[in-house]
C-alpha cells in the first residue's frame, strides 16, 4: 500500500531524508525509529504530501505523491507532531470541518464522527474549545481527526508523545485495534512501543535507513534487548 | 463540500468564535461614523456619503492587514498549516477559501454601517446610484488591500510583520494616487510616467467608481489585482509552508 523508492530532501546543505526505499504492506504497523533529529518527520511530511520530495518519489495506494497528492491524502490519515489544531473551535466543531474537507457528508458523517468519538474516547470533551484540552485529548483529538475518513493508510508522528502510561496504553491499543484493516506507519523514539505496536521497524539514522527488519529478529540477531540495539545502530553511525 | 468551501466555512466561523471579529466590528464603525462627522457631513448640507467613502481608503489601510495578519502568519505559527494542507485541499483552495472569508468579513462590517445611508436617505433625496457604485468600491477596494495582506501574512510567521509590511504596501498603494504624491512625481517625472503611478494607486480607481462610473479599466484593475497578490500568497506559501 506504501511504496518509497529512493526519495531524498535536503533543507539547505543539510539532507535530512537520503536515499531511502521501502515498501509496506495491509495490516502492517512499521515502526519508524531513529533519533532526534534522524529525518523521520521529513520522510513522513513527505509521504503526507505537506513537503515535496527533491529526489525520488512514493505511491500510497498506488498514487504518486508528486503527481496525484490529492488523492494521496484522500488515502491517508494523519497525525503530525504535536497534533496541530484549530485552538478555538470545539472537537465537535472540527471534526465536521475535517468531514467538509474530506467530503464525508450526511449519514455517513454522522456514523464516522460516532465512530471516532467512541474509538478515541473525546464523548466528554465534544463540546469543549480545543485550547482547554489536556495535552492527552488533544492527541486523542488530532487520531479522530486522522481516522475519521477511516482511511486505508494512517501515518502517525509521534503518536504518543508527552502522554501519561494509561493514555499511551490506551493510545497502543487502539493502533493494534485498527492495524489489520490498514497499513500503518507510527514513528517514535520509544523502543518500547515498537514492541508493543509493531509488526515491522525501520531504523532511520542522518536520513537513511539503517535496518530494516522485526522486533524479534532483530533482537534473535543482536541478542540484546530493542535499547542497546538502537543505541549500537545509531551511535555506530554519528561516529 | 469542496476543499474551497471547508476552508473558507470554517475561517468565517473561526472570526466569530474569536473576539476579533467583534473588536474589529465596533472599531471600524467608529472610525468610519467619526470620521465622516468629523468631516462637517451635517455643515456641508448635502445629502449623499461621499465624506464617508472619501475616508474609507485611510481606514482601510489600517483596518483591512489587521483582519488580514492572521490569515497564514498564525497557521504556520500554530502548525495547524501541516494539518490543512495534508487535508485533500490544494494550497489555491486554501488561500482563496481564507480570501473569500476574509472578505466576506469585510463586506459584513461595510453593510453593518447601514445606519449611514439610512441617515442620508431621512436628511434628503440622495442618488441611490452613487451609493450603491460607492459601496461597491469600497467591496472591491478591501477585497484589494486583502489579497496585498494575505501575501504577507503567508510571509511571515509574525502577524506583528505581516501587518507592518501590508500597512506599508497598502499606504504606498493609496498615496501613490493622492494629489500631494503626484504633484511632488510631476516635479522630476516625465508626465506619462506620473499617469502611470496614478493608475497603479487605489485611489484613482476607487474615486472613478465611487463618482458611479463603472469602467473596465477599474474593475479590471481590482480584479487583476486580486489576482496577482493571490497568485502570489499561494507560490510563496507552496515554497515556505514548512520553513
Amino acid at each position: 500500500m506504501i511504496k518509497v523508492d529512493q526519495l531524498s530532501r535536503s533543507f539547505g546543505s543539510i539532507t535530512a531524508v537520503d536515499n531511502i526505499s521501502f515498501e509496506a504492506a495491509k495490516g502492517e504497523v512499521l515502526g519508524f525509529l531513529g533519533p532526534n533529529g534522524a529525518g523521520k518527520t521529513t520522510a513522513m511530511r513527505m509521504l503526507a504530501c505537506f513537503l515535496s520530495p527533491d529526489r525520488g518519489t512514493a505511491s500510497v495506494c498506488g498514487h504518486d505523491i508528486r503527481r496525484r497528492p490529492i488523492r494521496v491524502r484522500r488515502s491517508l490519515g494523519y497525525l503530525a507532531e504535536n497534533a496541530p489544531a484549530y485552538d478555538e473551535m470545539t472537537v465537535g466543531s472540527f471534526l465536521n470541518f475535517v468531514c467538509d474537507a474530506r467530503q464525508v457528508n450526511g449519514k455517513d458523517r454522522r456514523d464516522a464522527i460516532d465512530r471516532v468519538v467512541g474509538l478515541c474516547a473525546i464523548d466528554s470533551v465534544y463540546h469543549q474549545s480545543i485550547e482547554t484540552l489536556s495535552k492527552g485529548y488533544r492527541r486523542r483529538v488530532g487520531l479522530a481527526q486522522a481516522l475519521v475518513a477511516d482511511p486505508p493508510v494512517l501515518i502517525l508522528d509521534e503518536p504518543t508523545d508527552g502522554l501519561d502510561p494509561n493514555q499511551k496504553h490506551d493510545v497502543r491499543q487502539l493502533i493494534r485495534r485498527m492495524a489489520p484493516g490498514k497499513c500503518t506507519i507510527v514513528s517514535t523514539h520509544i523502543l518500547e512501543e515498537v514492541e508493543a505496536v509493531c509488526t515491522r521497524m525501520i531504523v532511520i539514522s542522518d536520513g537513511r535507513i539503517m535496518v530494516d527488519s522485526t522486533p524479534a529478529k532483530l533482537k534473535a540477531e543482536y541478542n540484546a534487548g530493542l535499547d542497546e540495539i538502537f543505541r549500537k545502530i545509531t551511535r555506530h553511525k554519528g561516529g | 463540500m469542496n476543499g474551497f468551501l471547508a476552508v473558507c466555512k470554517r475561517e468565517l466561523k473561526s472570526y466569530f468564535a474569536t473576539p476579533v471579529a467583534y473588536v474589529f466590528l465596533v472599531i471600524f464603525l467608529f472610525f468610519s461614523g467619526y470620521l465622516t462627522f468629523k468631516a462637517k457631513f451635517y455643515e456641508i448640507g448635502r445629502a449623499d456619503m461621499s465624506l464617508f467613502f472619501r475616508n474609507l481608503p485611510l481606514l482601510f489601510v489600517f483596518m483591512v492587514p489587521s483582519a488580514a495578519m492572521r490569515l497564514w502568519s498564525e497557521e504556520r505559527r500554530t502548525g495547524s498549516i501541516e494539518l490543512l494542507i495534508t487535508l485533500p485541499i490544494t494550497v489555491p483552495q486554501a488561500v482563496l477559501g481564507k480570501f473569500v472569508a476574509a472578505w466576506i468579513f469585510m463586506g459584513i462590517a461595510l453593510v453593518l454601517t447601514f445606519p449611514m445611508p439610512i441617515t442620508v436617505c431621512y436628511l434628503g433625496d440622495p442618488d441611490m446610484g452613487l451609493i450603491v457604485t460607492g459601496y461597491m468600491g469600497s467591496f472591491l477596494m478591501a477585497g484589494g488591500f486583502l489579497a496585498v495582506g494575505c501575501f504577507f501574512s503567508a510571509l511571515s510567521k509574525s502577524q506583528v510583520i505581516s501587518f507592518i509590511l501590508a500597512v506599508v504596501a497598502c499606504a504606498v498603494l493609496v498615496s501613490a494616487g493622492l494629489p500631494t504624491t503626484l504633484d511632488y512625481l510631476g516635479t522630476f517625472l516625465p508626465p506619462a510616467l506620473v499617469e502611470v503611478v496614478e493608475g497603479m494607486s487605489f485611489q484613482s480607481h476607487f474615486e472613478s467608481i465611487q463618482r458611479g462610473m463603472i469602467q473596465f479599466k477599474d474593475l479590471s484593475y481590482f480584479v487583476l489585482l486580486i489576482i496577482g497578490w493571490i497568485a502570489a500568497s499561494c507560490i510563496i506559501l507552496d515554497e515556505r509552508k514548512a520553513a
